[in-house]
């Protein structure tokens, strides 16, 4: 089984051009980070099936597929993911939106900073979970309750990161720009917005992190639907198998949303020489 | 415009080869009259005078901190004089926009984020026909003998191969002036001497004026018809090269030269701390 990623990583110079697109897909896998999750399920399975783990407070994998597999015959699952996504994207555009335009804005304009940007820091140390009393009250647990907190979430990652972006810019490629004739959207556009994406990707990729974590908690405490809810409800009724199945959906759905921002990346700096290799 | 200059009688390399079309524009008459800058109460230029003809390719040479480079940076619109004006044949340097001067930098300054390509495209500025501006970025890269790689990006190139597509950006705009702040000073000494040449039989072929900073006082002497020397903000030294292209490095008159325009360039502050910017 260990042997497994060796065998695999040293044939590949072999069957590179020759190889089927599905065999190539295979190899690209990273064997080796995918052993310690697939070690461990293993691991729980057998524990479980020998009766070292309770099934109340631990159900077997078999059971967790299961329960899984029954949600999504009965529509269920797809359902609530499909709110949660909704909820989700919905808050990171507002949110990301928000914290994108004020980023811009304060990293071109003094005054712009000076007016915005002790206001955003004294916001910013408030933990927008801590929130959650007050936006019940406001919003009940209606959209506008997990729409807020998952814009208030997300906004600060992007807020900060682009405006360093943009403080980062070399200074010269700016002076350089202007001498040569380019409008004021001209430089944005080719001058400080590409000079600026590296590090607004990285607060995209915070951000989205930020954006499951909030959203979860929030479904959790008020929410009719969604997986958080899912999962609250299955509480109720002891159903151990479902609560650890959404756990799982959101260690699947968050690590989706990280491999998004990172072909995002992948794609977007191509010019960059960090990512030059990863490109093959 | 009266600056049209027929071709120099003088023998030129066979560079037409590497452009498709002649360029019209030619150089442009730069006068500078009065021309004071300082920086809070450090006067770095006093009442500087220079007449630079259309065409003229001028080298100012002078210890670091002497004015040359803000020179260079007020000609090129990227300061503002604190008094004194710039005239760009007759018309006064226009504060925004169409300026008819160029400048290359010390460092390429190239967009990592732009393919080479539209590298050189951003030296046409603001002008919008696209399939134009891909055929004059084109010849321009075909120009400095990279037109072959103009869809790679410029991370992996050589530090003298930058300098090149920056070359090529100032040129592809045909500026009536260019301005060099310094820019073969981090290469090795072998792509200098390329650039230098290259700068040269560009300069031969295009006629625009040329101002180039420099401390390398033999770069001054190969390339310049005119050198002048900057001494505390003042022109102390002026002198026309009146040698014959391309000059040889190591002539006994271009020897002659640089021992006398160093000779003076040392002769002050051999025994006073060094000038701070």
């Amino acid at each position: 089984m260990s042997d497994a990623p060796l065998a695999l990583s040293a044939s590949e110079p072999l069957s590179g051009p020759r190889g089927s697109w599905l065999a190539k897909f295979f190899i690209k896998i990273d064997w080796l980070a995918w052993a310690v999750p697939a070690g461990l399920l293993i691991a729980w399975q057998i524990a479980s099936s020998f009766g070292l783990i309770p099934s109340t407070v631990l159900p077997s994998p078999a059971d967790v597929a299961l329960a899984g597999w029954k949600l999504a015959a009965s529509g269920d699952l797809f359902i609530n993911i499909g709110v949660s996504t909704l909820r989700a994207l919905a808050g990171l555009a507002v949110g990301g939106g928000i914290g994108f335009v004020f980023g811009f804005a304060n990293g071109l304009s003094k005054l712009s900073e000076r007016l915005t940007d002790t206001t955003f820091q004294m916001l910013r140390n408030i933990p927008h979970l801590a929130l959650i009393p007050l936006v019940i009250l406001w919003f009940g647990i209606e959209e506008e309750a997990k729409l807020f907190l998952v814009a208030l979430g997300v906004f600060f990652p992007i807020y900060l990161n682009t405006l360093h972006g943009i403080r980062n810019v070399d200074p010269q490629l700016v002076e350089m720009g202007r001498s040569y004739g380019l409008s004021s959207f001209a430089l944005l556009r080719r001058v400080i917005l590409p000079g600026a994406l590296p590090s607004i990707l990285v607060g995209l990729r915070f951000g989205l992190g930020v954006m499951w974590l909030t959203l979860i908690v929030a479904e959790t405490i008020a929410a009719q639907s969604g997986i958080g809810y899912m999962a609250m409800q299955a509480r109720e009724f002891m159903q151990v198998d479902v609560v650890v199945f959404s756990v799982l959906i959101y260690a699947a759905l968050g690590k989706l949303a990280d491999s998004t921002a990172r072909l995002l990346e992948k794609l977007c700096l191509k010019w960059h020489p960090a990512f030059q290799d990863l490109m093959g | 415009m009266s600056h049209m200059r027929e071709a120099s009688a003088r023998q030129r390399p066979d560079f037409d080869g590497l452009f498709r079309e002649p360029s019209i524009v030619t150089g442009v008459d730069l006068s500078i009259k009065g021309l004071g800058k300082a920086f809070g109460a450090k006067q770095i230029l006093r009442g500087l005078d220079l007449f630079v003809p259309a065409g003229q390719f001028v080298a100012v040479v002078g210890r670091s901190g002497c004015g040359k480079s803000t020179l260079l940076r007020l000609v090129a619109g990227l300061d503002k004089p604190s008094g004194g004006t710039i005239r760009f044949g007759g018309e006064e340097a226009s504060v925004k926009g169409n300026t008819p001067v160029r400048v290359m930098f010390q460092e390429p300054r190239l967009l990592p984020w732009a393919r080479l390509l539209a590298n050189v495209e951003i030296g046409l500025g603001m002008r919008k026909n696209a399939m134009a501006n891909n055929e004059a970025a084109l010849e321009a890269l075909r120009a400095v003998g990279l037109g072959d790689r103009a869809q790679e990006w410029p991370s992996p190139l050589s530090g003298g191969q930058k300098q090149r597509v920056a070359l090529a950006r100032a040129l592809v705009s045909k500026p009536r002036l260019l301005a060099f702040d310094e820019p073969l000073g981090a290469l090795d000494a072998l792509t200098r001497i390329e650039m230098q040449s290259l700068l040269e039989r560009v300069w031969q072929r295009d006629k625009f004026t040329a101002l180039l900073v420099t401390h390398d006082v033999a770069e001054a002497l190969t390339l310049a018809d005119r050198v002048i020397m900057i001494e505390d903000g003042k022109i102390t030294f002026d002198i026309n090269v009146d040698l014959p292209r391309p000059r040889h490095r190591g002539s006994v008159d271009l020897a002659l030269l640089e021992e006398r325009i160093l000779s003076l360039l040392l002769r002050k502050d051999a025994d006073q701390p060094e000038y701070e910017i």
